[in-house]
């Protein structure tokens, strides 16, 4: 006979709020087959867990129910508590009276009698649970980190000094990301480059990091600690080993009307090119789709002048496996283009650009050489409009979320514009500022105060170009809603930071969630903020939701320490919650009949056929099994045998009979 | 012959009679002919949503029914104003049971659902091939299309167009051989909802999308909507004095554009009626008699100052 205690948590006031608890536990004692039945406030807390403890052990319990929050949270907790009792954790089971019923209804009878009735139905799959071992699986003491950012350079090198080897994974032809294009960064003005650059020759440099520029992920497949990768090396066309990145084909490469990546379409590159004169490594690709030999056959002019002989145009891609027992995704953001907002003129006026732009034209290795001169005509503007929320917190944009950089760099920007063109006024057309951060909104005031930048709190519904500039309409909410409107020279929209192309395509690969928007998902936004949901796959910097530098390197440290922390492990322990194909006396050995069904039913291909055989080697009998190292416990196989003789761990069949049958 | 339902409103039998005449007089050339919902009232635009919801509603249910019951299932528009609140309605009532039984109980007429509402450019847009055969004389003139506000705004609820810049019209107008120009004020408020309390106001904001429009090039402005017609033809002279200048630029309905371009004769098409004389700077043809054979090669830049 079973001995069942029953723990009934209020959760404060979020289950005791709506639902009785005294009476759920009363109602609960009186089930066969529990002993013991009590409600508490918080049943995770410390008290909390005692109790479970002391009534293990005074009860001498055989399973335990927690009437509480989701498992998702505390499961975790109130199995380690019985383990601690001395109960198998797999004996503890959770019904969720808060998400599944406090949460969801009024205040009630009905809503108490619910509450009873989950409790009921996890009493009777408790009886049948039976004490599980965890799975041991060992640990590959290596990292994928696909991004080369700021992101991805931070966490790398963090994992890297911490003993590990690192494969770093960057799908442009230089790591550096989006910090590499800045001019100046907030809120003290530092250059850039000069804090970057040192870090990305530390990345190249450091023994632990394998470094795979213009690659991508292919594929990934196995479970935290096992990871196998994929990483496609897309051709350079060059031999990295015999190029010294003497620049030479990049000079004479007579294509060289090529909008610049590097420099957001405001300056132009050649065919072969290296992005930008830092970029490590320091080797040129050829862009095929621009390349003259590759388009029409002819040319080779970079091969005739390369003085070491190193371009390869019948280089192909190259598909590299790696093992790795962690992933941390970094794989940054992009911003808008100027083309998303018919109401500033569709990306049609030369003259509005995106703060990325701005950045260029402010920056000393950019198209203009740090000088603010407007694209159109390169003249100095001597009036400049800076719209804060391009796009952001705009419902009818479909981006409802703030991109939390653009107010401190619209400061930025502004200030430094005032700093190369004193005589030129700056307008900052600003919904809120939001300059949370250490010695940010100080930065604000100065811009405002020292700067003398105008900052104007309101909505810019239109610009349009007329008489060679740019009119800006606008109202100044704080000054009695007067219609305003300023003819600019330049426009600059600080528009909403979104996820990285590709990002979608990314998650569904790698089996980890993301938002509506396409950031990745954290597996809890408080307290589990750099991990997913995927065991073993973490989170960096501004593929989660935009941020900015400081609150990246610290995320891409945070996810640093969390890969270290897993790689000090000798091995690793995960739930036995895996199927399993029986198997029984001879002469049936297993109610399987090796039909093999089973086999591609599985996503995971965790099933493979096993022969059984007498002592004397003879085959007797071929029937499935599972790799418990493989299996994700999905139950795809347990629903599609044709005579069941496959059954989850922990999710038996019958448990989930005996679970319905209490309703 | 076609058959689509015809709701005119108010403005088609009186300020827009135009409007209704040339719409009349080219649809016999596209092989459509009208049926008029029977029974009409009026659609509430003017002042009943700001007065009162629920006869915000019923005005324009009611309307829909009627329709319904005659069998009508594509009911053109052709006043924007009018279609607006048609396309407000049907969402407001398919979004909430208990206030379409409320509007039912009102109206004594069952809403189902069935009907679809017009406006003239989805109408126009999907006969586009007829319009292009149609074509004898091509309206070539640089014409700046103007869609004002009801058309396209809310665009989560009218989902017609991009509602920011639209491109609808111009499509059209450059069927029938018309050069639309890139201008900024597509969309701009003409202040109708302004005509009464301060037409002062009006005239400025009237005054400015003519403005923009002859900047652009524009020949001639082409409208949509009888609210935007009334502001940029009838107050003219308002709109020349509070900007100090002799705006000349005419203003077409569009089926009076497409009308020209079929060959029609301006007075089928009602262009007598406009306060703002239909003249183009240049001799070539368009707006002249049909009986021109080919329009002059050379074009004259968009008119400012003409006496």
């Amino acid at each position: 006979m079973s001995r069942i205690g029953v723990f009934i948590c209020h959760c404060g006031e979020n289950i005791n709020g709506t639902v009785d608890c005294a009476k759920v536990a009363e109602a609960a004692s009186r089930v066969p087959g529990v002993s013991h039945s009590v409600d508490y406030k918080y049943m995770c807390s410390d008290p909390g867990q005692s109790m479970i403890k002391e009534a293990i052990k005074e009860k001498k319990l055989t399973g335990v129910v927690v009437g509480a929050c989701s498992p998702r949270m505390h499961e975790p907790t109130f199995r380690r508590a019985c383990a601690e009792a001395g109960l198998n954790p797999y004996l503890c089971e959770m019904a969720n009276l808060r998400e599944h019923c406090s949460w969801v209804h009024e205040k009630s009878e009905a809503t108490t009698r619910k509450a009873v009735d989950l409790i009921k139905s996890m009493i009777e799959k408790v009886k049948l649970n039976q004490p599980l071992q965890p799975i041991k699986v060992p640990v590959t003491r290596a990292a994928l980190v696909l991004g080369g950012g700021i992101a991805g350079i931070q966490a790398s090198l963090d994992i890297a000094n911490a003993g590990h080897q690192v494969i770093m994974v960057e799908r442009e032809p230089s790591i550096g990301g989006h910090m590499s294009q800045l001019s100046e960064t907030f809120p003290t003005l530092d250059c850039s480059q000069c804090i970057l650059t040192p870090r990305m020759v530390e990345v190249a440099q450091h023994p632990n990091i394998t470094l795979h520029t213009y690659s991508e992920l292919e594929s990934l497949e196995g479970f935290i600690g096992n990871f196998k990768a994929k990483i496609r090396n897309k051709a350079r066309c060059v031999d990295e080993k015999l190029c010294t990145g003497c620049g030479m084909c990049a000079q004479k490469c007579p294509t060289k009307k090529i909008s610049s990546e590097f420099n957001a379409g405001l300056g132009m590159r050649s065919a072969i090119y290296v992005p930008f004169p830092q970029a490590v490594p320091n080797k040129p690709v050829i862009d095929k789709d621009h390349c003259t030999f590759f388009q029409k056959g002819k040319c080779k002019v970079c091969e005739k002048v390369c003085p070491t002989k190193a371009i390869r145009y019948d280089q192909e891609d190259r598909i590299i496996d790696v093992e790795v027992g962690a992933v941390v995704l970094a794989t940054g953001f992009d911003v808008l283009g100027t083309d998303f907002f018919p109401e500033y003129g569709y990306g049609r006026y030369k003259d509005v650009i995106n703060g990325l732009q701005f950045e260029r034209l402010a920056s000393a290795s950019g198209p203009t050489l740090g000088v603010i001169k407007r694209p159109s005509d390169g003249k100095v503007p001597e009036t400049v409009v800076f719209v804060a929320c391009a796009g952001s917190r705009d419902p009818a944009k479909g981006i409802e979320y703030c991109s939390k950089i653009c107010c401190m760099y619209t400061a930025k920007h502004a200030m430094l514009y005032k700093h190369k063109v004193h005589e030129g006024s700056a307008y900052v057309f600003y919904m809120d500022i939001r300059a949370g951060g250490k010695m940010y909104d100080e930065f604000v005031r100065r811009a405002i105060e020292e700067d003398d930048v105008k900052y104007v709190r309101g909505r810019v519904s239109r610009i349009y170009e007329e008489d060679g500039k740019l009119v800006v309409k606008g109202a100044d909410t704080l000054l009695g809603h007067e219609p305003l409107e300023i003819r600019a020279d330049l426009v600059v929209l600080a528009t909403a930071g979104v996820a990285s192309s590709g990002a979608e395509e990314l998650a569904q690969k790698l089996h980890v969630s993301y938002d509506s928007h396409h950031f990745f998902a954290e597996a809890h936004p408080k307290l589990r903020p750099v991990e997913t949901n995927t065991a073993g796959i973490f989170l960096a910097g501004a593929c989660q939701s935009p941020r900015d530098i400081p609150e990246t390197v610290s995320q891409a440290s945070g996810a640093a320490s969390k890969v270290a922390g897993l790689f000090s492990q000798e091995e690793l322990t995960r739930e036995p919650l895996v199927a399993v194909v029986n198997r029984t006396a001879p002469p049936l050995y297993s109610t399987c009949t090796g039909c093999g069904l089973c086999m591609p039913a599985c996503p995971y291909q965790a099933i493979e056929m096993e022969e059984i055989r007498t002592r004397d080697g003879t085959v007797v009998k071929v029937a499935a099994k599972v790799n418990p190292g493989l299996c994700q416990g999905c139950g795809t196989c347990v629903a599609l045998c044709r005579v069941k003789a496959i059954d989850l761990q922990g999710y038996t069949n019958e448990q989930i009979y005996a679970e319905l049958m209490a309703l | 012959m076609t058959k689509i339902g015809y709701y005119p409103g108010c403005s088609l039998l009186g300020t827009a009679r135009e409007y209704d005449e040339s719409l009349r007089a080219i649809l016999p050339r596209m092989g459509v002919e009208l049926v008029d919902v029977p029974d009409w009232n009026c659609c509430g635009a003017s002042s009943a949503h700001m007065l009162n919801h629920e006869l915000s509603l019923s005005l324009p249910a009611r309307i829909l029914s009627s329709a319904e019951n005659k069998g009508i299932t594509d009911m053109l528009v052709p006043c924007a104003a009018c279609y607006n609140r048609f396309v407000m309605t049907i969402h407001e009532l398919n979004e909430d049971s208990k206030l379409r039984a409320r509007v039912a109980d009102i109206t004594g007429l069952d809403y189902r659902g069935t009907i679809h509402p017009l406006n003239i450019l989805e109408f126009l847009e999907k006969r586009t091939d007829a319009v292009k055969a149609a074509t004898a004389l091509p309206f070539e003139r640089n014409v700046a299309c103007y869609y004002g506000c009801l058309l396209v705004r809310p665009p989560t609820v009218m989902k017609f167009d991009r509602s920011e810049d639209p491109r609808t019209m111009d499509d059209l107008m450059s069927a029938v051989g018309a050069n639309p120009v890139d201008w900024a004020f597509k969309v701009e408020c003409c202040g109708a909802g302004l005509s009464i309390t301060s037409p002062a106001l009006v005239g400025k904001l009237s005054g400015r999308i003519i403005e923009n429009a002859v900047k652009s090039g524009a020949e001639a402005i082409i409208v949509a909507c009888p609210l935007c017609h009334a502001n940029l033809d009838m107050r003219r002279s308002a709109i020349n004095k509070a900007a100090g200048k002799k705006y000349t630029v005419p203003v077409l309905y569009i089926t009076q554009a497409v009308g020209l371009a079929m060959g029609l004769k301006e007075k089928e098409l009602g262009l007598h009626r406009h306060l703002v004389k239909v003249r183009f700077p240049a001799d070539r043809g368009a707006a002249q008699a049909p009986t021109h054979a080919q329009p002059a090669a050379d074009s004259e830049p968009a008119q400012t100052e003409e006496a």
